[in-house]
């Protein structure tokens, strides 16, 4: 196995699809970068943090397609190509960008297995940078994930390691529904060991970090290392801490999620994209209706407060589920 | 260009088709089985028809909420929409799209949709993949007056002309989105006009007029097959209906709508202007087994099962 970054694993497989398939086109804001500038034939980006890298000199520009600042008719395009025989993934570059977007994907792709009584495939990938951390203030820093997954029709992979983003992205790529691949900024540089052949994941496959008796803790992209850390630190008090990674937030693995409450019967969700009505709380739900006789305490959330994202690095650390909150929830429900 | 007889009889059956298709829609909605809204396509059978003759099972269209008219222009069979529109399992989409979302993919036709200004955008997808794919195909949005004003119009439009796609935006003005004038709602008051500035051809015609829209179309197809690029289509065809059926159309002016029966009625003059190439037994043979079709479809649709209520869970994802 090869030693890449998270960011080499999503070119890999990206680069692996596209080889394998012809179907498989790329399209959004500079993608490639450097389409109608003043120095010809230029690959300026390759993905704003170089995620697409290579892949405009390899396929070309009839494959990997710069488009103009246009999120509606970037995702509407890649519906309507879905659903007529491309398997197009488009880049919306920061996840936040759904805003001005989003018909295409809420009302037009999601549905249109339903609509059309089960005629239509849409295999289409939407993949975004999601999370704080970065400095990247209020429109830039969001994780909506827990939106994406109410919406029926709708698949939602969040992803926390090089391996598990390169294995889920191909999946992605071969799945036959809308899938929206979710991206943590602050991951990109994060190193592992990574198959070098393609590979996939399968959705709704829960991955455990860490294994452990006393507690467990459910966790997603950064907020995993978060966990882990805590999981490494309390282990040397002899405190023996679980951590679930789900990977994938729709599908769920749910008896996944359940089999290790069962076996702790102590949890703590660590989230970071909603205060309110967000991934925590799903789970926190799932757990209190099916899995309320394992629990030996009341399930702890930590979560950013409900505010937006702020700016200033001492606000932004503050807003971001710490370690310290992290390991103080796993104390609490180790006292209740 | 000129027309035979057999692509005018075509032509015609059409658009009788559709406007026996909604006139009964109108009748057998006041019986309370059809569930849903309605939004009837009378007054405007020239423009799906006109455009649609163009195209065949290769091209993708994407329609509107107002969409049994393209539908049907696109070859939708009669029998599979009737039922849909009644909620059927028989229906085109096994009763789960209703008279907003009929979609058959294999005829190209992506969805009628009732998100106002849905379309232009997945008719550029649908441009891209037949480009892509190099299947020869071109595609079609339909939009109305009201969603000419949508942002995501716009966007469409710029993007297709940024690739170069082979579609072509169609625009009906048919005078309302809504309740809401389209002297109102436009803000230039030139929809053609507007699209222009987005770097594409633009032409504004009578949509009333089959001949006019045909060869709109056959300039715009030609333009998108032969690699040229995206084309727009303002096509005026002010509507019969209200915006759906039992609006009371308060924003009419009397005797509107009677006018355009008298004076504007596109399968009138469309006759007027055959009169000489094809024979009255004819017209009168299409207008017969038109009606007996119509009365078919609506017969089967009532007689037909509504889906199994296990049908509730399927077909939300491929696999999950």
């Amino acid at each position: 196995m090869a030693i890449r970054t998270f960011r080499e694993a999503l070119n890999e497989a990206l680069m692996q699809e596209m080889e394998r398939d012809h179907r498989v086109v790329l399209m959004g804001e500079d993608v490639r970068g450097g389409s109608g500038g003043s120095k010809e034939d230029v690959e300026a980006y390759g993905g704003v943090l170089g995620v697409s890298k290579g892949l405009w000199s390899r396929f070309g520009s009839s494959r990997v397609i710069d488009t103009p600042v246009t999120e509606s008719a970037l995702l509407g395009m890649a519906a309507g190509s879905a659903v007529t025989g491309l398997r197009p993934v488009a880049d919306l570059m920061f996840m936040d960008f759904f805003g001005v977007s989003h018909d295409m994907l809420y009302n037009q792709a999601a549905k249109f297995r339903y609509m059309f009584g089960g005629k239509a495939r849409t295999p289409m990938v939407v993949r975004g940078m999601i999370g704080a951390g970065y400095g990247a203030g209020a429109q830039h820093s969001q994780s909506p994930y827990n939106i994406f997954a109410t919406t029926p029709g709708l698949k939602v992979v969040v992803p926390s390691s090089p391996h598990d983003a390169k294995g889920l992205l191909i999946q992605a790529i071969r799945d036959d529904d809308p899938v929206v691949f979710c991206e943590h900024k602050t991951l990109y540089k994060l190193e592992g060991e990574v198959p070098e052949e393609a590979y996939t994941i399968p959705f709704g496959v829960a991955n455990y970090t860490r294994e452990g008796d006393d507690v467990t803790i459910i966790a997603l992209a950064a907020m995993v290392h978060r966990a882990n850390a805590v999981a490494d630190k309390l282990a040397a008090e002899g405190i023996s801490v679980e951590v679930v990674d789900p990977r994938t937030i729709s599908p769920l693995d749910e008896d996944g999620i359940l089999e290790s409450v069962q076996w702790t019967g102590r949890v703590v969700i660590v989230d970071e994209s909603a205060a309110r009505v967000g991934f925590a709380h799903d789970v926190a739900a799932l757990i209190a209706s099916k899995g309320f006789r394992s629990l030996k305490a009341p399930i702890e959330l930590v979560t950013p407060p409900h505010t937006p994202v702020p700016f200033a690095p001492s606000l932004e650390q503050a807003w971001l589920p710490d370690a310290a909150r992290i390991e103080a929830a796993v104390r609490k429900v180790l006292e209740a | 260009m000129t027309l035979s007889t057999h692509q005018l009889l075509r032509a015609y059956r059409r658009m009788r088709e559709i406007r026996e298709f909604e006139e009964r829609l109108q009748v057998e909605n006041t019986s309370g089985e059809i569930p849903g809204f309605l939004h009837l396509y009378t007054g405007q059978e020239a423009i799906a028809v006109g455009v649609c003759e163009h195209l065949s099972d290769i091209d993708y269209i994407a329609s509107t909420h107002r969409g049994h008219g393209h539908c049907i222009a696109k070859g939708c069979d009669l029998n599979g929409m009737m039922a849909e529109i009644y909620g059927k399992e028989t229906g085109l989409c096994r009763g789960k799209g209703g008279s907003m979302h009929i979609a058959d993919l294999e005829r190209g036709m992506l969805g009628a949709n009732a998100i106002v200004g849905g379309g232009p955008p997945l008719a550029v997808g649908a441009a891209l993949s037949a480009r892509t794919l190099g299947t020869g195909g071109i595609a079609v949005s339909f939009t109305g007056d009201g969603g000419s004003n949508q942002g995501l119009v716009f966007e469409a439009m710029n993007m297709a002309v940024v690739l170069q796609l082979p579609v072509v935006f169609v625009f009906e003005n048919n005078g309302y989105g809504e309740a809401t004038g389209h002297d109102y709602a436009v803000g230039s008051g030139d929809i053609a006009g507007r699209a222009a500035g987005f770097g594409l051809p633009a032409v504004k015609i009578d949509g009333a007029d089959f001949f006019a829209v045909h060869e709109a179309m056959g300039v715009a197809a030609e333009r998108a097959r032969s690699g040229q690029g995206p084309s727009v289509i303002e096509a005026v065809a002010m509507r019969w209906r209200g915006h759906y059926e039992g609006d009371a159309m308060l924003y009419r002016a009397e005797g509107e709508v009677a006018e355009l029966r008298a004076n504007k009625d596109p399968l009138q003059r469309f006759l007027q202007r055959v009169a000489e190439q094809v024979a009255g037994d004819d017209i009168a043979a299409i207008d017969r087994e038109v009606a007996a079709a119509i009365d078919e479809a609506v017969e089967r649709a009532r007689a037909a099962n509504p889906p199994a209520v296990d049908q509730l869970l399927t077909d939300v994802y491929v696999s999950y």
